[in-house]
């Protein structure tokens, strides 16, 4: 057990691990026999509403073949439903569903060209390892379904454990045997339901960079429902951030984290620092914006609201902080003053929490370059290049989602 | 590979004393707790299966009284229990067979209905449950004796089945074969239910789905996944029926008739108490408990050990 691990690992780090390293050796598609490559998957206005619930509200979503795709969001938020609908084990109460040219509404589960990897795996336990893979293809009477079975269960190295029962194996065994039976299908959408959830964090990392290399690999089009932004963000080529049954932002996992369009998306997606002000002139490029009673700016294009009310947000990884009286805050920077609350040193930064009048608690920390640390109870001030700057509506709520996050 | 750190208590040389002591509490302690039930085996078991064993080699002196025998090693009461008696003694296995299926057929309906179709309604489920329970309240004697009035040839279903003439104009169905197979199979369901209920109560249906989402039908996926883990179920089951179905005398008494529906519980009921022949009653009942369990052995041996888990 110890051994395959490691010789996993050793293998992972002379491959490269990198999606565009792995990206550049486009041949190696072409060693996987029957990669098909997936289909488009459309969802249009689709809702699905329980009893006195929505859990999935007007969603229109375009899955484009071969991408690797992340529903995030909080639980209760609508991904899993949504990966049901798709699945075809939950019936949507409107809307269409269509992979590729076909429409699949009404097709149930056992006729889609969908496959899917279960957050509770659901691995037939009276059936051994292999027949559990081989189950989708004996379905659909292909010939050499047990050959095929084995070589899904080698690409997950997992080859040397086909007899055995899955009680048998280990939770990242498990996860790993549920990969090789969807996979082995060549669905033309793979639906992931937060797969990783029950493994350790370890395993989860190295398990994320695999699914990842499986992915480019087969060329699948990989839909991966998650409660874990980093999860989502290491591994998606396109990110839709849920929240309420409904789409909050979807993009690149960089475009979402720099550009956060909803506060919602900002707190939940990483950290963010939010302030309530008002827009009160143009310079340029940039709105001026009266907010933690100063004058700060952000440019028009990355707001979301050029007039009147606005939330603004930056990152605390973009922000710098000093001691008051050892500031040097570089011209047209954004600033702050405030007292330090608490300061804890970590090792290789510092986390400060800075209490900014008319804002709250702003979040932020430096990088340990030698520098004195400053302590609770002194005043600080933090500035920041406007350009980071991002513009929320002025209504939006600046708690929303933090406490999903950290949920 | 790494040897896993050592969880297991130490070994007993370098337990202290106190430890050893409490070690050795423990297994009096152990004793102790399989005393009692030892002596109960022995004495309401092994014991009279003892006397039942000597018995059926009794002999009965010549000109003795009735329910005079001594003891013997008379092995020709075999040879008459056999050859007198083959015919109920096959009778009993076969009712008992069609019984079990029977309740097979019927008890998975239900236990399933139950326990996986109605899982969600959790009251309905409990209700039907319930249902299914009830009749164990009430006595053996008493709901077959209710059936014997509900078949009576002046009772509403003969009658009902006379007029749509699926009964001829002189058939009934109290003293017939189908009472008492159908006695039986009613009177040994819940044991078939139960067992069966408790394993598909158990059934992840999250099996089910994963069963649909790789290409099987509903049909197929109860035949791959429902059925093959709800075997536990039927083995106890299908046990728990045939075995006492096979002895049962209850039924055969009240709902069949004495001469072509005998089953061998009736035969050794009348050898004992109204014609007080022991050795041939203790002989019978020997042949019927190693038939038993040659034909429950063997089924184990097919089935047992595959399908459980």
């Amino acid at each position: 057990m110890q051994t395959t691990e490691d010789a996993k690992g050793g293998r992972m780090s002379t491959e490269g691990t990198r999606p565009e390293a792995a990206a550049d050796q486009g041949g190696r598609a072409a060693v996987v026999p029957g990669a098909v490559g997936g289909a488009d998957l459309v969802i249009e206005n689709v809702s699905k509403r329980f009893a006195a619930f929505t859990a999935v509200d007007d969603l229109s979503l375009t899955i484009p073949s071969g991408s690797f795709f992340a529903l995030l969001g909080p639980s209760g938020c609508g991904k899993s439903t949504t990966l049901r609908i798709v699945a075809g084990l939950e019936q949507p109460s409107e809307g269409t569903l269509r992979i590729g040219d076909e429409d699949v509404t009404d097709l149930p589960s056992h006729r889609r060209p969908v496959n899917t990897v279960f957050q509770s795996y659901a691995l037939f336990p009276h059936m051994s390892v292999l027949d559990n893979v081989a189950f989708g293809l004996k379905q659909r009477k292909v010939a050499d379904a047990v050959a095929r079975a084995k070589e899904a269960l080698e690409l997950v190295e997992l080859g040397h454990l086909a007899n055995r029962r899955p009680a048998q194996l280990s939770g990242g065994q498990q996860q790993r045997v549920a990969l090789a039976r969807a996979v082995v299908n060549r669905p033309q959408v793979l639906l992931l339901d937060e797969p990783l959830g029950a493994l350790d964090m370890k395993l989860r990392r190295q398990m994320q960079v695999e699914l990842k290399q499986i992915q480019i690999e087969l060329g699948l089009t990989f839909v991966h429902v998650t409660h874990d932004q980093e999860e989502a963000m290491t591994m998606a080529d396109v990110v839709a951030v849920m929240n309420h049954g409904r789409i909050e932002q979807m993009g690149a996992p960089r475009e979402l984290y720099e550009l956060p369009k909803t506060a919602f998306v900002a707190n939940f997606l990483g950290k963010s620092n939010l302030m309530h002000g008002k827009v009160v002139g143009r310079d340029g490029d940039y709105l001026q914006v009266e907010a933690a009673g100063g004058l700060q700016r952000v440019r028009a294009d990355r707001a979301v609201a050029e007039t009147g009310d606005v939330v603004l947000g930056v990152r605390p990884e973009k922000m710098r902080i000093f001691t008051a009286g050892e500031e040097t805050v570089p011209a047209g920077h954004n600033r702050l003053d405030g007292t330090i609350v608490d300061a804890s040193f970590t090792g290789v930064s510092t986390e400060y929490l800075v209490e900014v009048p008319g804002v709250g608690t702003v979040g932020t920390f430096t990088q340990n370059m030698g520098q004195v640390t400053g302590k609770a109870g002194e005043p600080a001030v933090m500035c920041w290049d406007p350009d980071f700057t991002f513009g929320l509506a002025g209504d939006d709520d600046v708690a929303a989602g933090a406490a999903e996050r950290d949920a | 590979m790494r040897a896993p750190a050592s969880r297991r208590p130490e070994p007993a040389e370098n337990l202290s004393a106190a430890e050893q002591k409490a070690e050795k509490a423990r297994g009096r302690i152990g004793v102790g707790l399989i005393v009692p039930g030892f002596v109960f085996l022995l004495l309401f078991f092994a014991a009279p299966v003892f006397v039942l064993l000597a018995m059926s080699l009794y002999a009965k002196p010549p000109g003795a009284e009735t329910g005079v025998f001594v003891p013997a090693f008379e092995v020709s009461n075999y040879v008459v229990a056999l050859s007198e008696y083959w015919v109920p003694l096959l009778r009993s296995f076969l009712f008992a067979g069609i019984a079990t299926v029977l309740a097979l057929i019927i008890g998975y309906t239900m236990a399933y209905l139950v326990a996986v179709r109605l899982r969600q309604h959790k009251l309905l489920a409990a209700i039907l449950l319930v249902i299914l329970i009830a009749p164990f309240f009430s006595s053996f004697v008493l709901r077959t004796q209710a059936w014997k009035q509900i078949l009576s040839d002046e009772g509403f279903v003969v009658e009902a089945l006379r007029f749509v003439a699926i009964l001829p104009e002189d058939g009934r169905l109290t003293a017939t074969s189908i009472a008492v197979v159908a006695g039986l199979t009613y009177n040994f369901l819940p044991f078939m239910t139960l067992p069966i209920y408790a394993s598909l109560e158990r059934l992840d249906t999250r099996l089910l789905e994963a069963a649909g989402d790789l290409f099987a039908s509903p049909m197929t996926a109860f035949r791959k996944v429902t059925l093959p883990l709800s075997m536990p179920g039927v083995f106890a089951g299908t046990l728990l029926t045939f075995i006492p179905a096979s002895g049962d005398y209850i039924n055969a008494t009240i709902l069949g008739n004495n001469r072509d529906t005998a089953m061998i519980g009736q035969v050794i009921d009348s050898r004992f108490f109204k014609i007080v022949d022991y050795p041939m009653a203790a002989a019978l009942s020997t042949v019927l408990m190693v038939v038993i369990l040659i034909l429950v052995m063997a089924y184990i041996r097919k089935f047992g050990t595959k399908e459980l888990f």
